[in-house]
């Protein structure tokens, strides 16, 4: 089951490579022109995603480098002791949403310091695997089409993030524990 | 709410700073924090025009379309306000998929087109989110990867046994996170339609 999924990973792009250009071509498509003409628009798109990006990932730096983010860990962490939750994958869960490169710092070091079967590497494990960094995509996905009214996708976004962070917990301890 | 939380990271930041003694970090990390976000749509230009290339194509070979009437038994009922054979269709199952199979390049191209067609059929203002875009997200953050290869690779390094061990604890932390980003996105769309918002 796992080889074959990570074949069909592997194999994935090559084919839509493949079979994307060649059945353009037999219904009569110019494939060389059609591709240039969807190309034309990648520079816009991608550029137009830079204010949202930098207004988003100036207030996480902020908020990352003044040390802000310690003092909620400090808050929170005898809370958890007292669930079960080591206070170590703290600041994991918290940067998680916000910042992909430093939830991949995080558990990478709790993997190191405790070693990648401990319960504290599995758990983090699990928490990096399984979740996302919501704001990046929203701020990404929205900037490119310039939606600055997000409505309630960040409400969403955050309650299936909380709700992977207790699931991720509760089924470490069920498996690892 | 997207307000709300930006200025909160911000003024607790700087707060937390100035009573720390810190207050020169402020400067650096906006500074660092604007470059990496330019730099990060710089990286995205390549993979985006590739990609948007590749969708012409299929779009005209009436793949994306085919892609979309194959799925219409679950994205009818996910995506009630989008056309049942709509273009979107097809580029939000590709995201999905890509995202599926941990293939983050593919995804992130493939779910800017869907947003693209989603826009066209967005019948507000064109700067507030609709329904199918505020659903297509809380899919897309919460989207299940069967396999989690960066992570897997991490392991494998500082000598884990048994690497892939954490396969299956991954995939019933986000079945349980994309059923509740599932839920929340409809009892949320009922909420704020109700309050006109």
């Amino acid at each position: 089951m796992f080889s074959l999924i990570s074949d069909l990973s592997r194999w994935a792009i090559p084919i839509v490579l493949l079979v994307v250009p060649l059945v353009a071509h037999l219904r009569g498509v110019n494939v060389f022109e059609t591709f240039v003409e969807g190309a034309e628009a990648g520079f816009g798109t991608a550029i137009k995603t830079i204010p949202y990006l930098v207004a988003m990932l100036v207030s996480i730096s902020v908020f990352r480098a003044s040390g802000a983010m310690d003092v909620l860990v400090n808050l929170f962490s005898p809370v958890l002791n007292l669930v079960g939750v080591p206070a170590e994958v703290l600041p994991h869960a918290i940067m998680r949403p916000l910042s992909g490169g430093a939830a991949l710092g995080i558990s990478t070091d709790l993997i190191k310091t405790y070693g990648p079967d401990s319960f504290i590497g599995n758990l983090v494990s699990t928490m990096q695997g399984s979740s996302d960094t919501t704001f990046y995509i929203l701020t990404l996905y929205f900037g490119s089409v310039g939606i600055s009214r997000y409505r309630y996708s960040i409400i969403s976004g955050l309650a299936a993030d909380f709700t992977t962070l207790v699931a991720s917990i509760y089924i470490a301890h069920k498996v690892f524990g | 709410m997207v307000n709300y939380v930006w200025l909160a990271m911000m003024i607790c930041g700087i707060l937390v700073a100035a009573g720390t003694g810190h207050i020169e970090v402020v400067t650096k990390a906006a500074l660092e924090g604007a470059q990496t976000g330019v730099s990060t749509a710089i990286d995205l230009i390549a993979i985006i025009t590739f990609w948007l290339g590749i969708m012409k194509l299929a779009e005209k070979a009436g793949l994306v379309r085919g892609l979309a009437i194959m799925v219409r038994p679950i994205t009818g009922f996910l995506f009630p306000s989008v056309p049942k054979d709509h273009p979107a269709m097809g580029a939000i199952v590709m995201n999905l998929s890509a995202n599926l199979l941990g293939l983050g390049n593919a995804a992130t191209p493939m779910g800017l087109i869907a947003m693209q067609e989603l826009q066209k059929l967005n019948w507000s203002d064109k700067k507030t989110a609709s329904d199918a875009m505020c659903t297509f997200l809380a899919l897309n953050t919460s989207c299940i990867t069967l396999i989690p290869t960066t992570i897997i690779g991490i392991r494998l390094i500082y000598g884990s046994q048994d690497p892939t061990q954490i396969v299956g604890t991954t995939i019933f932390a986000t079945a349980c996170g994309m059923s509740i980003a599932i839920f929340a996105d409809r009892l949320l769309r009922t909420i704020y339609r109700r309050q006109g918002r």
